[in-house]
């Protein structure tokens, strides 16, 4: 969302490129285009949009991914 | 039943009167025979059940090797659109649910998409007033009457509901193919592998918004980037504002006592002509700073310098108190009182703009822990130094 903005480098969202297998269900579960794939790997493109939802936490197949927001 | 029919048709010459051969009691009795159970104007009888109430957007039942699905209407009635208002309003929050369960809408069949929603009315109105003419299942999760998104950040929305869900209606006797259509916003309380382990059937998550859905399977199952992105428009950060007011209300209660308690303090120790007279112009304060937090900022968002939520709302609350001071400084009398207000109703603006985050799609808990951190502190001290102007100001 290019309109609403908050806070940068504060997501504690956390991509394991290497553990990725190329699904891409991450960009289609973002509601904030937080990734983009990248010669089928998932890549942080707009880290900062993240609001640490969790949707591609539950759903990557290969837990490459990860927020840990109320901690730190 | 027959003979209820007959007499529904019957010309009765005696309207007006009382009539011993047709033991008519009152005329409005046998007014056009509308009263009366017929095949027209109860064309579900068959489907009804002691006890319970058939409800009004069902409009027809659809049979099917699962037994009979209620059919529901694409378009809102006034009930619906006059209890959506309360909802909003907050007069009617709770309860305000459909029972969960499956439903078809149009002339689905075996090969027709099943979309996933929550049973929260409002979100159940929305989605199939959103369908244009789409044919399709819709299987209502039971969500305790949470919408999508908030029911799948609480995991009632969840890998097992839909589970359950898709079991309790032998959704597989229903439809053919092995796939569910899940709104995006669910997503957080789902997991597309687990369901399809656990069920067989396959999670295909559909757009953000229910009225992209028609373009969505129009395109086969794919959705855009577009599609998938939240947006906060106005008109969604307006109709917050009541469920924001309302979870204020409580606090601001409190408040008023304390305003008031605090504003009879003065050189007679306690009195309650000044408790009266200056708390009335420290509420007016409150409730300056009240709208301010609660209605104007949700609503000005883009347009308020910062990021943080607590500093849009000192400035919202800033400019309402300065469009105030022509009526606080004549009726405090004192500069001193005057700015013991305005400080006050600033950081009432602030902290209710700082709860706003808690409904907004793009806050992350982290930033707003950050945020907390650094503005509570301040927030209560500014309340201190205004609560000690006042009574200074009072002697
Ligand atoms: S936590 Fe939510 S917002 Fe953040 S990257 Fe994952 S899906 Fe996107
Ligand atoms: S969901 Fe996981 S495995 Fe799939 S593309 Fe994203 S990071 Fe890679």
């Amino acid at each position: 969302m290019k309109d609403f903005r908050y806070l940068e480098d504060v997501a504690t969202l956390v991509l394991d490129e290497e553990k990725c297998i190329g699904c891409g269900l991450c960009t289609e579960v973002c509601p904030h285009a937080v990734f983009e794939m990248n010669q089928n790997r998932a890549k942080i493109v707009d880290f900062n949009a993240c609001m640490e939802c969790g949707a591609c936490v539950s759903n990557c197949p290969a837990d490459a991914i990860s927020v840990s927001p109320g901690v730190g | 039943m027959e003979m209820k029919q007959t007499r529904g048709k019957q010309e009765n010459p005696n309207r007006s009167g009382v009539s011993t051969a047709n033991v008519q009691i009152m005329p409005a009795m046998d007014m056009s025979g509308s009263a009366y159970g017929t095949e027209e104007n109860r064309p579900l009888a068959a489907y009804e059940k002691p006890g319970y109430e058939l409800c009004g957007y069902v409009d027809r039942f659809l049979e099917t090797e699962a037994g009979p699905v209620p059919s529901v209407r694409r378009v809102l009635d006034k009930a619906d659109r006059l209890s959506t208002i309360a909802v909003r309003c907050g007069i009617r929050r709770h309860n305000y649910l459909v029972s969960p369960g499956l439903y078809g809408i149009g002339k689905p069949d075996t090969g027709s998409e099943v979309l996933v929603t929550a049973n929260y009315k409002l979100t159940f109105d929305h989605l199939r007033s959103a369908l244009g003419n789409v044919s399709a299942w819709i299987l209502v999760l039971d969500t305790r009457g949470v919408n999508v998104w908030c029911a799948a950040g609480k995991k009632t929305f969840s890998t097992r509901e839909l589970v359950n869900r898709i079991r309790a209606v032998s959704l597989e006797t229903v439809v053919t193919h092995r796939r569910v259509i899940v709104p995006q916003l669910g997503a957080t309380g789902v997991s597309a592998r687990q369901v399809r382990e656990q069920s067989g059937f396959r999670v295909v998550y559909g757009p953000v918004r229910a009225c992209d859905i028609p373009a969505f399977l129009n395109n086969g199952r794919k959705a855009d980037k577009q599609m998938r992105q939240v947006t906060f428009p106005l008109f969604d950060r307006f109709v917050l504002t009541p469920v924001e007011i309302h979870s204020a209300l409580k606090p601001m209660g409190i408040t008023v006592l304390v305003l008031l308690i605090l504003s009879g303090i003065g050189p007679s120790f306690f009195s309650f002509q000044e408790a009266w007279d200056r708390g009335g112009t420290a509420l007016l304060a409150l409730a300056a700073g009240f709208l301010s937090g609660a209605v104007l900022t949700p609503v000005l968002l883009p347009f308020l310098p910062s990021r943080k939520f607590a500093f849009k709302g000192v400035v919202t609350g800033s400019l309402c108190a300065a469009a105030l001071l022509p009526v606080l400084v004549p009726a405090v009398g004192s500069f001193t009182g005057a700015a013991a207000l305005y400080i006050f109703s600033v950081m009432v603006s602030s902290h209710l703009a700082m709860n706003f985050t808690g409904a907004t799609p793009f806050t992350s808990p982290s930033g707003v822990e950050k945020e907390m951190k650094q503005y509570i502190p301040l927030q209560m001290a500014g309340v201190l130094v205004s609560a000690g102007l006042w009574i200074y100001s009072a002697f």
